[in-house]
């Protein structure tokens, strides 16, 4: 397991456990009562249709929804107590992806590393090889407009994990990816797991998720429904859980 | 990182996108200019202009061109859902605040680069009588107005309807600010000027700036917080 | 739920009172002299003046639980504020209604900017921004509400001081006149009387508003 860069380093966990987590907005309820425990070192699927909760979920864990009831603790502590520190172990890709169309690729890794406080022989480094895993070393001073939407979803991976983050929480990352790209991004994600972080990734891809997730976690409606073990493949499973639940 | 470090951070990185685009300084001096053609057609009449009408019609263009900026601004942060970045960045939240008042006031600056002149210009009004008077005025004024601004306009990032619920929100809670700038440019630019009320309007700027610029950095966590 | 018919005669209670002393408002002001230049019309004073400061009152209130609201997410607040902001904004049209009809016997004139029409104006029109957030600004707009009653309230000062100087700068406006002590007893029983008819709307608004937020908490257990 490696450790955390530079000045992260009075922050760090190894479990983020959501107690009872509900979040509504309005008369819409997005979140009621999850619960769950995700440790270090592995990848958790988080699956469920449309609109079943999955981005609140994420918004919840990424400390930026509050939660209408219950509580996240990382380790031993709540968002509260770490305080701004804890954003800095943190890693979102959004679904928007989170870059500047009119900043170079390298331009919005910079500009992000800095925020994230990151030391700048160290970021230096780090946005080069970000660049090199993103496939876009050659087109690192081209501005991110002009990119299709398969690059900008890996650029967005990268720059989400530049400041290497404890806790990963990717929604969506396979949207626009290419065969290849898919194939990387989850090499990516396996690697990330060898160094130790908590991802948690949504998707609709359950193939793609099958073939590389420790856990899943399905939501429908904003509950936790179970997947049923099984010889079956994932998305038969998936959907009989779905199907009973609704 | 420090808030002023990584206010000006953000800041650059604003400036660095608008240098890029020029959408913003373009639309927004345009703007501003096809608003002192219409303010002809009201306050001009028989070749000289209505009295006193310069300020106000100098405010009034200042106001219109730094609410349309202003939503510009903070639309493009809506646009990849930056401003979330920016709120899960681990800095601390009155940064972002500072940061975007500070490109916001250098657009500002900017777009009345050319109207103040343009006003002296077209409306024959006395802007050197007592420029620095007058820079004061304009400068706290514009402050107060986009400190104020800035704020409103990062909360209501995530409300519906938000392009028509700024300027309801904002002008009322900004008039002091719109008032004392106006109002101490129409003494320093009055046929009979009087500095001693101008002066007097400067000083309500610098209170109103204070107070509001310290509620607004002391809130902007708790607003954007969701 | 617990048992809370104890409290829920207060805000019946207090609107009879104020009901009561409004219908009989007409005689208790009768007894005051008849003032000669403005005639009748004086009259509406003793209910103008009371109703404007109830509008303050309840700016100031909706300003304080917006406060509390924005740093410490306290949901009582919050219905206490939007209680607050729509007695500002009713009693502001009120103060808004009665202001001209004064000013049309007195200056001859429907409207004036006069100081401190032109502050309770801007006073208004605040605290309707703040209702117009709340009803269109979608989920989560309360907080963003509160923000703009909250910088409301701090607000007040620097409108009436900078309103007053751009006003007093062109005395061809009166400024509302001073009265003689036998006028005070009724304006005091209006002022009472509105203050008691604002409690008590502020209370139902606000328990309303509790209630609303009951349902949909109850709506979205049923859901579940």
């Amino acid at each position: 397991m490696t450790r955390p860069h530079h000045g992260a380093s009075d922050c760090d966990f190894d479990v983020v456990a959501a107690v009872e987590v509900s979040r509504h907005y309005g008369r819409r309820r997005a979140l009621a009562g999850v619960t769950g425990q995700w440790t270090a070192g592995t990848i958790t699927g988080l699956f469920g249709p449309n609109g079943a909760g999955k981005s609140t979920l994420l918004g919840v864990l990424s400390t930026l929804l509050r939660p209408s009831g219950g509580t996240v603790r990382y380790g031993d502590r709540d968002a509260r107590a770490w305080g701004d520190i804890l954003r800095s172990r943190i890693g979102v890709l959004g679904h928007d992806l989170f870059l500047y169309p009119e900043l170079t690729a390298r331009e919005n890794l910079i500009f992000f590393g800095r925020l994230y406080g990151m030391a700048p022989a160290h970021l230096e480094r780090s946005v080069e090889t970000a660049l090199k895993r993103a496939g876009l070393a050659a087109r690192a001073d081209d501005r991110v407009g002009s990119f299709s939407r398969g690059m900008r979803q890996r650029l967005a991976a990268e720059r989400a994990l530049l400041h290497g983050p404890r806790l990963v929480l990717f929604d969506e990352p396979f949207t626009g990816l290419d065969d290849a790209s898919v194939e990387r991004m989850i090499a990516r994600l396996r690697e990330l797991r060898e160094q130790g972080a908590i991802v948690l990734a949504a998707t609709h891809d359950l193939e793609i998720a099958e073939q590389f997730v420790d856990g899943g976690l399905c939501l429908q409606g904003g509950r936790i429904v179970t997947i049923p073990p099984g010889p079956e493949p994932l998305r038969a499973r998936y959907r009989r859980a779905v199907e009973e639940a609704a | 990182m420090g808030v002023l470090q990584a206010a000006w951070l953000i800041a650059r990185k604003d400036l660095t996108v608008e240098l890029r685009s020029r959408e913003l300084i373009y639309t927004a001096v345009f703007f501003a200019l096809s608003c002192l053609l219409v303010f002809a057609f009201a306050f001009v009449g028989e070749r000289t202009v209505v009295e006193n009408a310069p300020a106000g019609i100098l405010w009034v263009t200042t106001i219109f061109a730094a609410s349309l900026a202003l939503g510009r601004t903070f639309e493009r942060e809506r646009q990849a859902d930056t401003l979330r970045a920016l709120l899960l960045a681990p800095i601390e939240r009155p940064s972002i605040y500072l940061g975007k008042l500070l490109s916001l006031l250098i657009l500002l600056f900017g777009i009345q680069v050319v109207v103040v002149p343009l006003v002296g210009l077209l409306f024959g009004a006395p802007i050197f009588r007592a420029p620095l008077l007058l820079g004061g005025l304009l400068l706290l004024g514009t402050v107060g107005f986009a400190a104020v601004g800035t704020l409103f306009a990062a909360m209501l990032q995530r409300a519906s309807s938000r392009d028509v619920l700024l300027p309801v929100v904002l002008y009322p809670v900004t008039l002091p600010a719109i008032l004392g700038g106006m109002q101490g440019t129409l003494w320093v630019l009055a046929a009979e000027p009087n500095y001693e009320l101008a002066r007097t309007w400067l000083a309500m700027l610098v209170f109103f700036d204070a107070v509001f610029l310290t509620l607004a950095l002391w809130t902007f966590a708790p607003v954007t917080s969701e | 739920m617990k048992d809370m018919s104890g409290s829920d005669r207060v805000p019946t209670i207090l609107l009879s009172v104020a009901g009561l002393m409004l219908a009989a408002s007409p005689w208790v002001i009768d007894t005051a002299p008849y003032e000669a230049t403005m005639g009748l019309v004086q009259r509406i004073f003793y209910y103008h003046f009371p109703i404007a400061m109830t509008m303050m009152v309840a700016a100031i209130v909706c300003g304080i639980a917006s406060a509390i609201y924005v740093f410490r997410r306290t949901e009582r607040a919050d219905h206490v504020a939007v209680a607050a902001a729509e007695m500002a904004s009713l009693f502001g049209l009120l103060v808004l209604i009665t202001g001209p009809l004064w000013a049309r016997k007195s200056w001859g004139v429907w409207w004036v900017w006069d100081a401190r029409i032109t502050s309770t104006f801007i006073m208004w029109m605040v605290f309707n921004a703040y209702l117009l957030l709340r009803r269109f600004g979608g989920p989560g707009s309360e907080v963003l509400s509160a923000a703009v009653g909250f910088f409301g309230m701090v607000l007040v000062p620097f409108i009436y001081w900078s309103v007053n100087l751009w006003r007093t700068l062109h005395p061809n406006t009166t400024v509302v006149p001073t009265l003689p002590v036998s006028m005070g007893i009724p304006l005091y029983y209006c002022w009472i009387a509105f203050t008691l008819l604002f409690v008590g709307l502020m209370v139902l608004r606000a328990r309303l508003e509790r209630s609303r937020v009951l349902v949909e908490r109850a709506w979205r257990a049923v859901e579940e």
